[in-house]
């Protein structure tokens, strides 16, 4: 049977029209909220369209109106459905010194694993370097295996101009270049985490066979004063990184959850984000440091005043990150109760 | 299979489906987000080779960051603003949606984003199309990760049945009974396709006008016999506005 189709258009137009105008509403104005009369004359017409919908499925084979309806309906249907909380102004102290920090204790287990392979990537670097000195061509990057370590810090500390006129454009080189790392590495935790450990242990490979060539070679103090100022943020932001890419491999995998990979990804895909922006912000940071800071030797800036800045900043960051956004003793003891109850 | 639509159900038990987009529209859409990053950046270069006068490595620097800043930014500010749709996928008619309907959050869009620096290796996203092809849903490996699809919308648009029905005479009307009786008879799919052929008249050849009007006319005059007095000097596409009158206006005017 088909139904008098205009009849019908006409007569549910209105509530359609009304629907409409109110998603409309809504994707302009990611804030509003409706009092209570609101919520139930929209939930109202959502039920109403859905309604008119089910009648056209069944009764009449006019396309674009059900077409239409879908659309209207698909719309409504994640406004009313949607449980996860609705997303407020964003708020940027809160989120640095609140959420980031959480979020990054809530997955500490993830930053243990990503610093235990960067950690077996050094050895390996540093074995390597000690009893295969020829690996040095593989294992360091950026020419560091051209010059031996006592070589490069004479050259280094007789360029009393070193960068001048370069200092913001090797910066901002710096802060992309490690941006776009921390991304990938990131990123690669879709490989089931395999991208994910290879990278963070390419890069302690890196990492512990120049550490060892420099400690081997007496440099270990220019070694510090070279590392420390920006390595203290850059280095644990890559390994945030890469507890990101676990926490998404993880989720991939899901060992011990019955819950469908959908929900497992959707729990985790809130703090990837809040995770890869706070990488962002450390490795800005690390750029600028390292671009204005690290690339100045002795006699320029002393090595012991570099040194001890990297260890405030290195201290700074663990109680930032330890500490900050934690709830007082009484807060933390309400919230047990009414998980409790 | 692989299927082209999604279909969703409701808790009220109503379905409706929404129409996947395939991998080649997708780079489509890709490609001219491309060309818009292009064109946004050789803008801000002109603007920025102000600076470099000043200081040239400022300008070079800023230039570096600003370039890093649109290409990862483009995708995630534009999708968040426009709910899902960038330049390239507003000219394909294409929207990012979240898989199960629901509203689309800000964290997806930055994770299905982020990812792409995986679905473009090695080149040309490969591994993003080599995914969306063996996907179920179409989805690259952000899109999986996000928990996001993106879909098709077609141009939705009301038939205007004034328009189509201009209000002549009809002769069927003047035999209710068998108006009626038609009505009972034709399918809804018989339905949609004498409307579709009368919207989509202009459309076709001369030729081939006359033969689907004359083809669809002998298939309804099959359904119910009218009298001759009632089909006399009737066309057939006059036939088949006449049949849809009667269908789709069961008051009449």
């Amino acid at each position: 049977m088909i139904i008098d189709l205009q009849r019908f258009i006409a007569s549910e137009r209105p509530g359609w029209t009304e629907l409409e105008t109110l998603l409309n509403r809504f994707e302009a104005e990611p804030n509003l909220r409706l009092d209570l009369s609101g919520v139930q004359r929209f939930h109202e017409l959502y039920e109403r369209a859905a309604a008119d919908l089910a009648k056209l499925t069944t009764f009449s084979a006019e396309p674009e109106t059900r077409r239409y309806l879908e659309n209207l309906i698909a719309r409504a249907y994640g406004e009313i459905h949607e449980t996860r909380e609705k997303q407020r102004r964003f708020a940027p102290l809160t989120w640095f010194f609140q959420t980031l920090p959480q979020t990054f204790r809530r997955h500490i287990r993830a930053f243990y694993f990503s610093l235990a392979i960067t950690l077996a990537g050094c050895a390996f670097g540093g074995f390597a370097t000690v009893f295969d000195p020829g690996s040095r061509h593989v294992t360091m990057p950026f020419g560091h295996d051209q010059l031996r370590p006592s070589e490069r810090v004479k050259k280094e500390e007789n360029q009393t101009r070193k960068l001048d006129g370069n200092k913001s454009s090797f910066s901002a080189n710096l802060m992309t270049h490690n941006i776009k790392v921390s991304i990938l590495t990131l990123a690669l935790g879709m490989t089931w985490g395999i991208g994910t450990i290879i990278m963070l242990f390419y890069n302690g490979v890196a990492l512990g066979a120049i550490a060892v060539d420099y400690i081997a070679d007496g440099q270990t103090r220019f070694l510090l004063g070279w590392l420390m100022p920006h390595g203290v943020i850059e280095i644990p932001a890559i390994l945030i990184a890469g507890q990101a890419g676990l926490m998404l491999a993880l989720a991939l995998v899901g060992w011990g959850k019955r819950v469908p990979l959908a929900t497992r990804l959707r729990t985790v895909s809130k703090d990837l984000m809040t995770l890869v922006f706070g990488v962002a912000l450390m490795l800005i940071w690390a750029g600028f440091i390292e671009a204005f800071l690290s690339q100045y030797h002795e006699p320029i800036i002393p090595y012991d005043a570099k040194i001890a800045f990297g260890l405030i900043e290195l201290i700074l960051l663990c109680a930032f990150l330890g500490k900050s956004g934690r709830k007082s003793a009484p807060g933390r003891k309400q919230k047990t109760e009414s998980i409790v109850q | 299979m692989k299927s082209s639509a999604l279909q969703i159900r409701t808790p009220e038990g109503i379905v409706f489906s929404q129409t996947l987009a395939g991998p080649a529209t997708r780079f489509l859409a890709w490609l001219v987000d491309v060309l818009c990053v292009v064109a946004v950046m050789s803008i801000l270069n002109m603007g920025l080779r102000l600076l470099e006068v000043i200081d040239p490595s400022i300008g070079v620097a800023i230039m570096t960051l600003t370039y890093f800043a649109v290409s990862i930014g483009y995708g995630i500010i534009s999708e968040w603003a426009w709910r899902g749709q960038t330049i390239g996928k507003k000219l394909l008619r294409l929207r990012v949606v979240d898989a199960e309907g629901m509203r689309l959050q800000l964290d997806q869009i930055v994770t299905r984003n982020l990812l792409r620096f995986v679905d473009m290796l090695p080149a040309f996203y490969f591994v993003g199309g080599a995914a969306c092809w063996f996907s179920r849903k179409c989805q690259r490996l952000g899109d999986l990760a996000a928990n996001t699809i993106v879909i098709r919308m077609p141009l939705i648009a009301e038939p205007d049945l004034d328009q189509l029905l201009t209000g002549k005479f009809n002769s069927l009307r003047q035999h209710p009974h068998l108006a009626a009786r038609l009505r009972q008879r034709i399918s809804p799919g018989e339905a949609a396709a004498a409307l579709q052929s009368l919207i989509r008249r202009d459309e076709f050849e001369p030729v081939a006008r006359v033969e689907l009007f004359e083809q669809l006319a002998a298939h309804f005059r099959a359904k119910v016999e009218f009298p001759a007095e009632a089909l006399d000097g009737v066309a057939d596409e006059q036939y088949i506005r006449n049949v849809v009158d009667v269908i789709y206006r069961a008051g009449g005017r």
